[in-house]
């Protein structure tokens, strides 16, 4: 029982692990809210892009020794805006238009990063998170922004589901759906750069994606969704940070795993939409009609 | 008062619902519809035809001010479309809607009460009772918890006429409501139509179906671009305007009572 204790008070002990678990739990939140819509409407692409995309600010701000999160905050929106306008005025194909943005974006950072002379381990934390050199700094910026995250979506969840549901019947109504998109892009892109110093650009995605895909295994209604996400993305975060620290990997990645567990765990399990429930219907119904059991 | 405006009041008294003057309108550079000309009156049930690409959806698209006219007038109950967004209830084709998607039934049904609610503003009792309406006339009042994955070909089509309805607008715009139904599904959605029309609303419905059209509504307005016909099926149907409306797609035999009407291919 002490062990159990033990287990998850020790690393409590430290500020960085107190810091960290704060982080990871605001990620982990606004991630899976801005995430269902992410989910929803397939834009898991977009989201990635923006996370790569935002290396570009990342480098160029330290190179100006200017602050990074703002630097992150400035690439992120320029790409999630120019992706909205490509997609309303464009003749390009939507994929292929952000497939060209974000990884100009992202050669842009490495070029910028190549030229310093004193490149750092600081710098790649931003590659592949680095959640336990979190600063009480970093924990204010990050909670200002999901706030704002938060608070927008729910203040527009109606057009927002609206517009991702049926934007063509949306528009016909009045929802002014142009917008609608500008502002998804936006906070989608405002949620990569919270999720940036803790998971990650690479992992960033999957926190997006991974707790609301689960979700919608489970629930159906989006904002069961939302809620549902965000208690999977809690626990995901949790656990991984733990896990990390007793096995000593890398944080964000083992948060993720966790998360993929969970998808997994759902996708086989789940009451209705589960591997093994739609087997199991499939079973009674050959059986209801006397056929051969497969 | 202007005289425009006067003749936009005396309209919306005559009881006219849609009404085009030289109406222009297309995507890029080609146009997809040419000089349409009519009044469609209040109260009627009418049935928009015309080959694929023939503009039907283009001209729904417009009068729900979603696409703006090239040049022309086009007016619901007097008011300019692109002023009257949220003034007609629209019901897309069901195909182009994700059925996977989290919402339900009550959910989507919801929806239509958006455009009347604004920014900001939750739903309330009134839209409740509004959804609750909308779903009772549809015939899927104890269905509002499902997902639109759960219901049949025929239930889904009401659930978007349904939202269409909870707009509580005068004027609905169904887009081809009974394509790939079977005979009872059409003939609950042809009532359901009927009963709507009992009340004083104004449809005008795209399909494909000649023969539908025929039996069932009040008007008929053949599309090919221009408009080739609009009045009662039984003036219009003739074998030189469905020919020029469809051309060669369609089947044409002359019978003792009339026209037989045939799509080619499965006609």
């Amino acid at each position: 029982m002490a062990d159990v204790w033990g287990w998850f008070a020790d690393p409590l002990e430290f500020e960085f692990m107190r810091r960290a678990l704060l982080a990871v739990a605001l990620v982990g939140v606004v991630s899976a809210v801005v995430g269902a819509f992410v989910v929803v409407r397939g834009m898991a692409f977009i989201g990635d892009a923006l996370a790569h995309a935002s290396f570009a600010g990342v480098a160029t701000a330290f190179a100006l020794g200017a602050s990074i999160y703002l630097g992150a905050t400035v690439a992120a929106l320029a790409t999630a805006l120019g992706i909205a306008f490509i997609s309303q005025r464009g003749r390009l194909r939507f994929d292929t238009a952000i497939g060209v943005l974000f990884v100009g974006a992202f050669a842009l950072g490495i070029v910028i990063v190549s030229r310093q002379e004193n490149y750092t381990v600081d710098l790649f934390s931003f590659v592949f998170g680095n959640v336990l050199g979190v600063s009480w700094g970093d924990l204010l910026v990050m909670a200002v922004v999901g706030l704002v995250v938060v608070a927008l979506v729910a203040a527009f969840y109606k057009e927002l589901l609206f517009t991702a549901y049926d934007p063509v019947v949306a528009a016909a109504t009045g929802v002014p759906t142009g917008w609608v998109e500008y502002g998804l892009l936006a906070v989608l892109a405002l949620s990569t750069v919270v999720a940036l110093q803790a998971v990650g650009i690479v992992l960033v995605v999957a926190m997006l994606v991974t707790p609301a895909a689960t979700a919608t295994l489970l629930v159906r209604r989006l904002h069961h969704v939302i809620a549902v996400g965000v208690a999977v993305a809690l626990v995901a975060a949790v656990a991984g940070l733990y896990v990390s620290y007793h096995a000593g990997v890398a944080s964000g990645a083992s948060i993720v795993l966790v998360a993929t567990a969970l998808f997994a765990a759902a996708f086989l399990l789940a009451p209705r939409r589960g591997l093994l429930a739609r087997w199991l219907l499939d079973r009674a119904r050959r059986r209801e009609l006397g056929g051969a059991p497969s | 008062m202007t005289t425009e405006a006067r003749t936009s009041v005396a309209k919306a008294a005559s009881g006219i619902a849609v009404s085009a003057r030289d109406l222009w309108a297309g995507y890029d550079s080609t146009p997809a519809l040419e000089a349409l000309t009519f009044d469609l009156p209040a109260g009627s049930l009418a049935g928009l035809a015309g080959p694929n690409g023939s503009g039907k959806s283009t001209l729904l698209k417009t009068l729900l001010g979603l696409l703006r006219p090239w040049r022309g007038r086009v007016e619901l109950f007097g008011v300019p479309a692109s002023a009257a967004r949220g003034r007609a209830g629209y019901a897309p084709q069901a195909d182009l809607v994700d059925w996977e998607f989290p919402v339900t039934v009550g959910d989507v049904v919801m929806m239509g009460r958006y455009g009347r609610l604004g920014l900001l503003r939750r739903p309330g009792a009134a839209d409740r009772e509004a959804v609750a309406r909308a779903l009772d006339q549809v015939g899927l009042a104890g269905l509002a918890d499902r997902q639109g994955g759960e219901l049949s070909g025929g239930q889904q089509r009401r659930m978007l006429i349904a939202r269409a309805l909870a707009q509580e607008d005068d004027l609905l715009l169904l887009d081809e409501p009974m394509a790939g139904l079977d005979a009872t599904s059409q003939h609950d959605i042809l009532a359901l139509f009927e009963r709507l029309r009992s009340q004083g609303k104004t449809l005008l419905v795209a399909t494909h179906d000649l023969s539908c059209v025929a039996a069932c509504f009040d008007l008929a307005l053949l599309l090919n671009r221009r408009l080739v016909a609009f009045g009662p099926p039984a003036e219009i149907f003739t074998p030189d305007v469905l020919s020029e409306a469809f051309a060669e797609h369609l089947l044409l035999l002359p019978t003792e009572g009339g026209v037989f009407v045939g799509h080619h291919g499965h006609g």
